[in-house]
């Protein structure tokens, strides 16, 4: 049969064609050489008028065949061709570098405000309001509010900054506690940080200016143990393990009795070294019963509450917690250490 | 402070106590005991014996050879000691003793043996003495342990003062004599003393007290006829161990008796002083103490005279004309109390801190005057018995404390401690402490005994602190508080600065700084910063912090110039406290302000300018949910930019500023850089409200984007008057009107806006925006002249 002759020939030219075609381009052109309206197949399909009517059949299914392996062929190498094409762009595309610095530099917080935020989580979720108190107080509220009499000398030229309106810079956090007392009343808890002032020479250890934060719990019943167990529940969350700590006798005018908070020494864990000086505790926060005297300057009922309050040196406690050994580098503005506290 | 526990032990028994462990609970009890000092551990098996012989050392003209009569045994020495002589009895280590911790060995010395050492104080730890060798007694025998006649043995503990301020009664062995007592639930002794009633036949001793209120009571009394010049050994080595030093006999008793009872005592040489007036001269004058500085005594200074000549500054330091000397036989024994304030005062202003006004500061117990003279008298007649008193006690009191009666109750005692303490140990510890309890069941009547009534105790409170002290705060069972729990809110304040700071940290990688409330005027200087006039600090430590900052601005820029070598690029800001003059009732004006400076080595101005916009308009959208407006203002300060200076303002109020540098301080900063800088009132922006997220339904439907370009001024142009302008002409189908394109180049200057239109009901038409398109385009041109460019 002639046709059949016919078709086998074409198949064979189109294998071989089809082998040279490297390019789309050239795929397409083979595409349309074989199987366009002018092509060897669309002949064939003519020539089918001149078959034999018992035949035709058959040799319709043939060319139908043949057309529909050409076309199969054409797609398959379409796609490897496709295939190659964008191996070789990727190739040529250009390889970036993951390990090159960042570009865009990280931002960051003043250490005291990472120490800071995180106490007033810990005291938020134990109920606590955070309050927000002004740097510049009068004698009334530092002191005489305070329990601290007349000549204490707390209020000497060397340890206070005087104004020369007759105000001051505030030289502990406690110079908030009247307001606050008078502002909610009682029953009060309460937390506020801030900045405080003491005038002397600045070395690695000390700072003229420096945070802390106070805390009041006033209440009915409210008690020395009911102190220690908040003391020791805010540090263990401070420093995320069970911390010891012991009390000792400490005199302050505004609370009685008055308490010095030791922790067991981070650093050596108790055993002695030399940053406990050895003796395995760390003097870490004055507190005690707020003074009655300082309850009723704040117009609360001393026969009916009483009250503890601490003040936590925030700045000590940054210290102590990132390690930092010289306290110059909190207000020293210096970004090659400050720019290391990213978050907490 | 130095205590000695062989003193301690004087007046409560010890003995079969762990004396560290007592230590240890004064610390949690009492006061911090800072270290513990083991004297005499080093030095052992030194023996009492005598020099037999002395002989010149052949080889040597310091060395003699001796013979060592120990009472067993005649011993070669070889010793350098220039006192030798023979027939002395000295402290001698034998071969195998220990001296400053060195064990004694036989030894060849210059080419002689020497079968162990004599020695000097300074050796056995016990002065500062090593002049020569430490002369012992006569009547000791020969043989005996040196530790057996000498108390070299002790143990030491150092209080630090400061933890001692409230306590006057803890300035002495004696007292804290009481606190060990209770701790180790032992009696108290009485301390020994020559009592004074014998003497009040005897003539009385002038004392006029001019100043009653800063002399509350003045005790003297005169004694003559004393010969001894040098103190009993045992007393010489408490001074040394306890941080004095011996220098005769009756200074030594006045230190001894200061450092056992808390009472200061001066002794003046009876033939300088032989009457007392305490007062105060109306005019300055010159006064040398008995160290030899001439000091500058004025009006205020409370002296003690004699005959109207100063003979010592009250309560501080006596002068060097009365002092005791050598020949000094008779003396006037002052023992006084003078208020505390003004002590402390006129130390201060001396600068001169002795061991009595430290102890006067404290407001002493008036009642000791007389009983440290008793005790003063009692140790000296045991050191001189030919010592004659030769006037009566003559005590002028003017100021007695009140006496303070408190009463208080279990109840009270278990609601503040929170912990079950019985009515026994309540009594039984204000007891051991010397209070005075009358006890009716559960509720008690407490006396406060002179010691503690001068200013420490006075409230029921204060017995909470002396019965909770001795239970012990370590014995405390613990438990959280059954206070009901509300929901709180942190002030707005607050929450603006913690917002702020984590849009710029977080989204901007701004650093966070701190800086000094006060202006740094050199600093300042160094960038061509005028440092305004403002108020002031009257004690700043230079000249230089004095005056408060009233903007954060210079300090941060500062800091910029401090940290150009840290990056090329980087943001700095603060959230802190400046003061702007004085309010209307003189009160600092006291802004909390938030200051932001920009340095950029790679970024042109104006785009950092537009950069620090962006941060202001993200903190007014997240905190405030709308834009703040700008408008230009006059500079308030040389740093900021005649013309690149805007106002900050929502709702009216002016919030802050926004400014480039102006250039001449800027190039002091840096030539090349680009510096920003922004600054917010946080209280102005916290006052104003934060109206609530206003949502609008987008439209379900496709819009259409109009881009139109104006010939426009950019520098001048005002894009919210432009964009309520084009929404008031084009009505309610325009949505958005967005800012494309600025350009400033040849051709003139152009804006290109995109106007987006679109309808919540149905899609729009091209067709039925025209109209309003129209409008807007003759609106922007009649009130802005923006004429539209076509393309």
């Amino acid at each position: 049969m002639i046709l059949k002759e016919k078709i086998k020939e074409l198949r064979a030219r189109f294998d071989e064609e089809l082998a040279k075609a490297g390019t789309p381009e050239a795929l397409e052109s083979l595409r349309v050489a074989f199987l366009g309206k002018k092509g060897p197949v669309t002949d064939l399909m003519a020539e089918l008028r001149n078959v034999e009517q018992s035949e035709k059949a058959e040799a319709g299914q043939l060319i139908n065949t043949l057309k529909n392996e050409l076309s199969e062929a054409i797609a398959k190498t379409g796609e490897v061709l496709r295939a190659a094409a964008l191996a070789a762009e990727i190739r040529r595309q250009k390889k970036y570098n993951p390990t090159l610095p960042a570009r865009e530099a990280v931002g960051s917080y003043h250490p005291i405000t990472l120490v800071e935020r995180e106490l007033e989580e810990i005291f938020s979720s134990m109920g606590f309001t955070i309050e927000d108190y002004p740097e510049i107080v009068d004698d009334y509220h530092c002191f005489e509010a305070l329990n601290i009499p007349k000549h204490h000398p707390a209020r000497d030229m060397q340890d206070t900054y005087y104004i020369e309106n007759g105000q001051l810079l505030k030289t502990h956090t406690s110079a908030a506690q009247n307001y606050i007392m008078k502002k909610y009343g009682a029953p009060l808890r309460a937390i506020f940080p801030g900045r405080c002032f003491r005038n002397e020479a600045i070395d690695a250890c000390h700072e003229n200016t420096f945070f802390q934060m106070e805390g009041i719990m006033i209440d009915e019943n409210i008690s020395i143990s009911n102190l220690i167990y908040f003391m020791k529940t805010m540090l263990s969350e401070v420093f995320r393990r069970d911390i010891k700590v012991r009390l000792r006798p400490g005199f302050f005018p505004f609370v009685e009795p008055g308490f010095e908070l030791d922790i067991n020494c981070l650093i050596c864990g108790g055993k002695g070294c030399p940053s406990c000086k050895n003796s395995g505790w760390l003097e870490l926060c004055p507190c005690g019963m707020i003074h009655p005297n300082v309850l009723k300057a704040g117009g609360i009922d001393t026969d009916r509450y009483t009250g503890f309050a601490f003040g936590l040196g925030l700045t000590r406690l940054a210290m102590m917690k990132f390690g930092v050994k010289d306290i110059r580098d909190f207000n020293g503005g210096s970004l090659s250490a400050l720019s290391q506290f990213v978050s907490e | 402070m130095l205590l000695s526990m062989n003193w301690i032990g004087d007046f409560v028994d010890l003995s079969g106590l762990d004396r560290r462990a007592l230590i240890r609970r004064f610390t949690l009890s009492t006061a911090e005991v800072e270290e513990v000092i083991e004297k005499g551990a080093d030095v052992n098996g030194v023996i009492v014996a005598k020099i037999a012989s002395v002989d010149a050392h052949p080889n040597s003209n310091k060395l003699h050879l001796l013979k060592i009569d120990t009472g067993k045994e005649l011993l070669d020495c070889v010793c350098g000691a220039p006192n030798v002589r023979p027939g002395m009895k000295v402290a001698f280590a034998t071969v195998g003793a220990t001296v400053s911790g060195v064990k004694i060995a036989k030894a060849e010395i210059a080419g002689y043996p020497s079968f162990g050492m004599c020695c000097s104080e300074a050796e056995l730890g016990i002065s500062a003495d090593h002049s020569g060798l430490m002369e012992i007694e006569d009547d000791i025998p020969l043989g005996t342990d040196l530790k057996s006649v000498y108390a070299i043995d002790d143990l030491l503990f150092e209080v630090d003062n400061k933890s001692l301020t409230n306590r006057p009664d803890l300035w002495g062995h004696y007292g804290i004599a009481r606190e060990f007592a209770t701790l180790a639930n032992r009696p108290l002794r009485p301390v020994p003393t020559r009592p004074t009633a014998e003497f009040d036949n005897l003539p009385p001793l002038s004392i006029e007290v001019k100043e009653p209120d800063l002399c509350f009571r003045y005790s003297g009394i005169t004694v003559e006829g004393i010969s001894v010049k040098k103190s009993p050994v045992n007393m010489r080595i408490r001074l040394f161990y306890c941080g004095s030093r011996a220098i005769n006999l009756l200074a030594d008793l006045t230190n001894y008796v200061m450092m056992e009872l808390g009472q200061p005592m001066h002794a003046f040489d009876r033939r300088r002083v032989d009457r007392v007036e305490v007062g105060r001269f109306p005019a300055p004058f010159v006064f040398k103490t008995l160290d030899g500085v001439e000091r500058n005594i004025d009006e205020n200074t409370l002296m003690i005279c004699s005959h109207g000549e100063p003979v010592a500054i009250a309560g501080v330091m006596g002068g060097l004309a009365s002092e005791i000397e050598d020949d000094t036989d008779s003396l006037f024994l002052e023992s006084a109390n003078f208020n505390g304030i003004s002590v402390r005062k006129t130390s201060s202003r001396l600068g001169l801190r002795t061991d009595a006004s430290m102890r006067y500061e404290k407001m002493l117990d008036p009642e000791l005057t007389v009983p440290a003279i008793e005790r003063f008298l009692d140790l000296l007649f045991k050191a001189d018995p030919a010592a004659k008193v030769t006037s009566r006690l003559t005590d002028v009191y003017v100021h007695r404390f009140d006496k303070i009666t408190l009463t208080i109750d279990k109840p009270f005692v278990d609601r503040y401690t929170g912990i079950d303490i019985s009515s026994d140990e309540i009594a039984a510890t204000l007891s051991s402490l010397g209070f005075g309890v009358t006890r009716n069941g559960d509720a008690f009547t407490v006396d406060v005994p002179s010691w503690r009534a001068t200013k420490d105790v006075t409230i029921k409170a204060d017995l909470i602190e002396e019965i909770t002290r001795i239970y012990g705060y370590d014995n405390f069972k613990i438990t959280t508080t059954l206070s009901p729990l509300h929901p709180v809110r942190a002030e707005v304040k607050a929450t603006d600065a913690k917002r702020i700071k984590d849009l710029l940290v977080e989204r901007f990688s701004l650093h966070e700084v701190h800086s000094y409330i006060w202006s740094d005027s050199a600093k300042d200087k160094l960038l061509g910063i005028e440092t305004p006039a403002n108020v002031r600090l009257i004690n700043a430590q230079t000249p230089e912090h004095a005056s408060f900052r009233i903007s954060m601005i210079p300090t941060l820029l500062s800091f910029a110039y401090e940290n150009k070598g840290f990056a090329d690029s980087f943001g700095l800001f603060e959230i802190g406290h400046t003061v702007d003059g004085l309010d209307a009732d003189g009160n600092c004006n006291e802004r909390k302000k938030l200051g932001v400076v920009l340095f950029d080595r790679t970024a042109n101005e104006e785009t950092l300018y537009y950069r620090a916009h962006d941060m202001l308009v993200a903190i007014f959208r997240t905190l405030k949910h709308r834009l703040p407006d700008f408008s230009s203002v006059e500079p308030r300060f040389n740093w900021q930019h005649p013309v690149n200076l805007s106002s900050v303002s929502l709702d009216g109020a002016e919030v802050g500023f926004l400014t480039t540098l102006h250039p001449s301080v800027r190039a002091k900063l840096d030539k090349k850089a680009s510096v920003l800088a922004f600054e917010l009132d946080m209280e102005i922006f916290s006052s104003i409200e934060e109206k609530p997220l206003a949502y609008k339904e987008p439209s379900r439907y496709p819009g259409i984007d109009v881009d139109l370009s104006f010939s426009a001024s950019v520098g001048k142009l005002d894009f919210a008057a432009v964009e309520n302008a084009a929404r008031e002409a084009a009505g309610k189908y325009l949505k958005d009107v967005a800012l494309v394109d600025l350009y400033e180049g040849e051709n003139g200057e152009s804006v290109t806006l995109r106007f987006g239109f679109s309808s919540d009901e149905r899609t729009l038409a091209r067709t039925e925006i025209q109209p309003s398109v129209d409008a807007l385009v003759s609106a922007l041109a009649d009130k802005f002249g923006m004429a539209l460019k076509t393309v």
